[in-house]
């Protein structure tokens, strides 16, 4: 088989100096074990996990310290046996800078394993177990990127891997990590691609590796032996080790813009992955270590080590020969696509392949940038065929639609183009700023539209329970009318509307009756037959039934009959007794009577006089239903009489010369005036109660409106910071008025229940609380009594407590 | 005489057969609301804090359209300024706001000094605060807009607006300084 024909090229690529040399020459050798690791919670891309350790917890090596936090997330395991003693911020390796979660171990020196579970017939699991395994080791993809390897090795049913690439490239200059690890884990890792192999099943294996790791490639070789898998080796270039180029390499096909290798059926892991896995499956451990290149001229002793997860990186470089003054730029990555680190407290993580301390003539800073001569040689150099120039215009422009549409997300942020521009200018950051940009006003959109959609929703809920609200107000208020529509009904129609129902109907029965019979007999005159006479008869005897039957019914119903008749009767009296008393003064007021009205005089008098008696008679036979009003009644009508008299005299005194009939006149009103008078008098002692308990309630009411005044002048006083001297009086006058309300309220006369004093300084606790009780149980009640579903139990419940509640109250009042 | 009139009775015909054609366009392709206010709206932050006098986006969006000024929206702040005008080809003005632009904020209530009242979750426009009567309130952080609303209504003025400081994952890098701007011999000598 020849490897070269199945191999194809990538567009661009460059060929800086590998420096792989300076760290490939030793073993791995291990490091030594820190004596406080720090755990970032994020290592992985994906949800950052949650802690499942507490601080002063003792863990021993292999224990998990922290849960996958959703489903694209990865566990975390102490790297060594020590105590739990911090969990929190601390230094991060990142670009920025800043502090991110971590839990902290301070290691007791004894690297304690936990117990572990190893499997080494794995090959009788299920794919879910394995699965559940992988995911368990918080394994994530240990080339750089650190994505959840049991995230990318989960099938998904439409897309059927066809390919799996390991990758071995190791493009980037000065690292060594995955080199090292072929050479000395062959067996693991091909161990590793058999777990892949019977998890995902595909149809071949290619292993890629570049053609500067003569070593690596005849390790494998030989690890792999009669097994199918295709070691292919190819020339070196950078950046032939991303995922995309890789596939291009070994398949020649392209991976589609903003897709996934496994939308054409492939998929790639990392050697150091495929060993981790080895190591989960085969022996139980989880990710808790991994191999790390230690390079750059400012270390004396360049290597790998194999290290665990959270060891400060400035414990590292001291095991590999610092020397800080010559140590110039700390990355942590390759010089292509590394970053520099803030400072040498920051631990080694999962995604960690290599510490490069650099001194300052190995990596200078880059020259100042000048602008773009649009030489074109970024294009050129571009593995993903992007045009560099335009995009950092479009960059610099900020044209994020223009950037979209020239497949900026499509660029791995190789630095290939800023690595070949005469003009220095630092593309790859451009673009990293660009795509961070992008991103952050898409959540910023996604966010909007979230928020927008919430917005509406609210407003649509408030809007329906504003209506439900009105649909029931207007349930109850329905509901109220109907009831007290039924209160106002229900009595008189049950006592007497059936009885006037009745009558009505009787009524109109019997007139029918004797309408018809009427008719008949006048046809009996006209035609004398037989038939007739025996219908007349008949509707004779029909007629009398009805108004027996009305009889009866009137009689049974008497009630309601007299009195009325009694009230008309007075009317009638009293408006004949008006009238006649018109007519009388009418024809009194004619100055010089003839004799004829002489005689029309006394005869209205007579009549008045009569009228007058029978009104007497018909008031004395009707006193009862008048009885209690009547004192009230009588009262009135006397005053009024009175007032009317005192006017009429008034009126006759004005006259100046009065004849003798007007003195008489005057003398005649003079008397009834007193009459009246007296009568007013009597009635007034015969009621004296309606008369005096207002006069109390007035003092009262002035007592209370007193006091408020005065509390409020001396409120007033205080508040515009009068001083004592003036105050006093005020307050003297408060306490006086306080004083006059309470004898007021005594003497008001009311009974216990309703008398209520107006607040005094220091009310009885235990009244008021017994009071709230009342109002409390007041309020249940009526809820309950609102509501319809209201069972009758809990009504009957509420209503005894609030009887209860009022029967402690009368107790408590003495 | 007879082809004038073939001439009159066609045109006629055709005018009558356009006329059919719009008619029916007018009824089947009929847009519901109004399109502009649509386009400006889905621009605007949706945060409903009512900082631009409106009652929510929606209502400034419409007003907009209908010809207010488009810079009166400090949380969306030049940007959203800048891609109003774009939309609606006009001159973008700067922010009319007594405060200027403000970094995005989300609000934090004191949990031991909140009182349990209800009224900053009733004042949410999107519904962020959880909690009930009598029992301590907390903020949705992923659902705060920061549109302060909550501030003001609280009786015991428990609720703060802390600035979202950016984590390591929503960190971005700088935009580099834009090359030429100073050329390597003077940088030199300014350094």
């Amino acid at each position: 088989m020849s490897a070269q024909e199945n191999i194809w090229d990538i567009p661009g690529g460059i060929h800086p100096a590998e420096r792989k040399e300076l760290s490939n020459r030793t073993p791995i050798q291990q490091a030594p074990l820190p004596k406080r690791l720090v755990l970032p919670l994020g290592q992985h891309i994906g949800t950052v996990a949650e802690p499942c350790v507490v601080v002063g917890q003792h863990v021993r090596k292999g224990e998990k310290i922290a849960e996958a936090n959703g489903f694209v997330s990865a566990p975390l395991h102490a790297p060594t046996s020590g105590t739990v003693s911090f969990i929190g911020p601390q230094p991060y390796p990142h670009a920025s800078g800043m502090l991110a979660p971590a839990v902290v171990i301070d290691s007791d020196g004894l690297d304690e394993w936990v117990d572990l579970t190893s499997h080494p017939d794995y090959r009788h699991m299920e794919s879910t177990e394995l699965l559940a395994l992988i995911r368990e080791a918080g394994i994530s993809g240990l080339g750089g990127a650190g994505f959840p390897t049991a995230v990318k090795l989960t099938a998904r049913p439409t897309q059927k891997i066809h390919t799996l690439i390991i990758n071995g490239t190791e493009c980037e200059p000065y690292i060594t990590a995955d080199d090292l690890l072929m050479r000395e884990r062959a067996d693991e890792l091909v161990s590793g691609i058999d777990i892949l192999v019977q998890l995902i099943q595909p149809d071949q294996v290619l292993i890629g590796i570049e053609d500067n790791k003569p070593e690596a490639i005849a390790a494998v070789r030989g690890a792999c032996s009669e097994r199918s898998y295709q070691v292919r080796v190819f020339p070196t270039k950078y950046p032939s080790g991303g995922e995309k180029q890789l596939i291009q390499i070994l398949t020649g096909v392209e991976v589609p813009s903003g897709g996934l290798p496994a939308d054409i059926g492939i998929l790639c892991q990392n050697v150091g992955t495929c060993v981790a896995v080895h190591d989960a499956v085969v022996h139980g451990k989880p990710l808790i270590s991994r191999i790390t290149t230690l390079t750059g001229e400012a270390l004396a002793r360049p290597g790998n080590v194999e290290a665990l997860l959270g060891t400060p990186v400035g414990e590292l470089l001291q095991f590999a020969g610092l020397d800080t003054s010559k140590l110039n730029r700390l990355i942590m990555g390759g010089p292509m696509m590394g970053f520099t680190l803030p400072s040498l407290d920051v631990p080694l993580i999962k995604t960690a392949n290599c510490l490069l301390a650099s001194t300052a003539a190995e990596l200078p800073p880059p020259p100042p940038a000048m602008p773009c001569i649009r030489c074109g040689e970024c294009a050129e150099a571009c593995p993903a065929s992007l045009l560099p120039q335009q995009l950092h215009f479009f960059a610099l422009g900020q044209e994020h639609e223009q950037l979209k549409a020239h497949n900026l997300f499509d660029c791995i942020e190789c630095g290939a183009c800023a690595y070949v521009c005469p003009s220095s200018i630092p593309l790859v950051q451009y673009y990293r700023a660009a795509k961070a940009e992008i991103r952050e006003l898409e959540q910023k959109q996604l966010k909007a539209e979230h928020s927008k959609q919430r917005f509406e929703q609210r407003q649509e809920r408030l809007r329906r329970a504003e209506e439900q609200k009105e649909a029931e107000r207007k349930a109850r208020a329905e509901k109220a009318a109907r009831a007290k529509a039924a209160q106002a009904e229900a009595p008189p129609a049950a006592a007497a509307a059936p009885a006037d129902e009745a009558l009505k109907k009787l009524k109109i029965e019997a007139s029918m009756a004797q309408v018809a019979l009427k008719k008949a007999e006048k046809q009996l005159a006209a035609h004398d037959t037989p038939e007739l006479q025996a219908q007349v008869n008949e509707l004779r005897a029909a007629a009398e039934a009805a108004q027996k039957a009305l009889a009866d019914a009137q009689a049974a119903a008497p009630a309601p009959a007299p009195k009325p008749a009694g009230d008309e009767a007075l009317k009638k009296a009293k408006i004949e007794a008006a009238m006649l008393k018109a007519q009388l003064r009418k024809l009194e007021k004619i100055e010089n009577p003839d004799d004829d009205q002489q005689t029309e005089l006394a005869r209205l008098r007579q009549q008045l006089e009569a009228a007058e008696k029978a009104l007497a008679d018909l008031e004395k036979q009707v006193p009862a239903p008048t009885a209690k009003p009547a004192g009230d009644e009588a009262l009135k009508k006397a005053k009024i009489d009175a007032a009317m008299l005192k006017a009429q005299l008034r009126k006759l005194e004005k006259i100046e010369t009065p004849d003798d009939e007007q003195q008489t006149e005057i003398a005649r009103l003079r008397q009834q005036l007193e009459e009246a008078e007296k009568a007013l008098a009597d009635l007034e002692k015969q009621a004296p109660a309606p008369t005096t308990k207002p006069a109390g309630d007035d003092a009262l009411k002035k007592a209370k409106v007193e006091l408020a005044m005065k509390r409020a002048e001396l409120k007033k006083a205080e508040k515009a910071g009068a001083d004592e001297a003036a105050l006093q009086p005020l307050r003297d006058a408060l306490a006086a008025s306080e004083q006059a309300l309470h004898a007021a309220e005594a003497a008001s006369g009311k009974l216990a229940p309703e008398l209520v004093r107006t607040e005094r300084p220091g009310v009885d606790a235990k009244l008021k609380a017994l009071k709230t009780d009342i109002a409390f149980a007041r309020a249940d009640l009526r809820k309950l009594e609102r509501d319809e579903s209201t069972a009758s139990e809990a009504l009957e419940q509420a209503r005894t407590r609030l009887a209860e509640a009022e029967r402690k109250l009368a107790e408590y009042q003495p | 005489m007879s082809l004038v009139l073939i001439a009159v009775l066609a045109l006629l015909g055709l005018c009558i057969l356009a006329g059919a054609i719009l008619g029916f366009a007018a009824v089947r392709f009929k847009v519901e609301g109004d399109p502009i206010a649509e386009q400006i709206n889905a621009l605007l932050p949706q945060t409903q804090c009512g900082q631009c006098g409106y009652p929510g986006c929606k209502p400034y969006a419409e007003a907009i359209a209908g010809g207010d000024k488009i810079n009166k929206c400090p949380p969306g702040g030049e940007a959203t300024i800048q891609a109003l005008a774009d939309l609606l080809d006009v001159e973008a003005e700067p922010l009319d706001a007594v405060e200027g632009e403000k970094p995005q904020m989300v609000a934090y209530i004191r949990e031991a000094e909140c009182i349990g009242c209800t009224k900053c979750i009733q004042a949410c426009p999107v519904d962020a605060i959880v909690g009930a009567a009598r029992q301590m309130h907390t903020v949705i952080v992923s659902e705060c807009t920061g549109c302060d609303l909550c501030v003001e209504p609280c009786p015991v003025d428990c609720i703060d607006m802390i600035e979202v400081g950016s984590t390591v994952q929503s960190w971005k890098w700088d935009k580099p300084l834009a090359p030429g701007q100073l050329i390597a011999s003077d940088r030199e000598q300014a350094a």
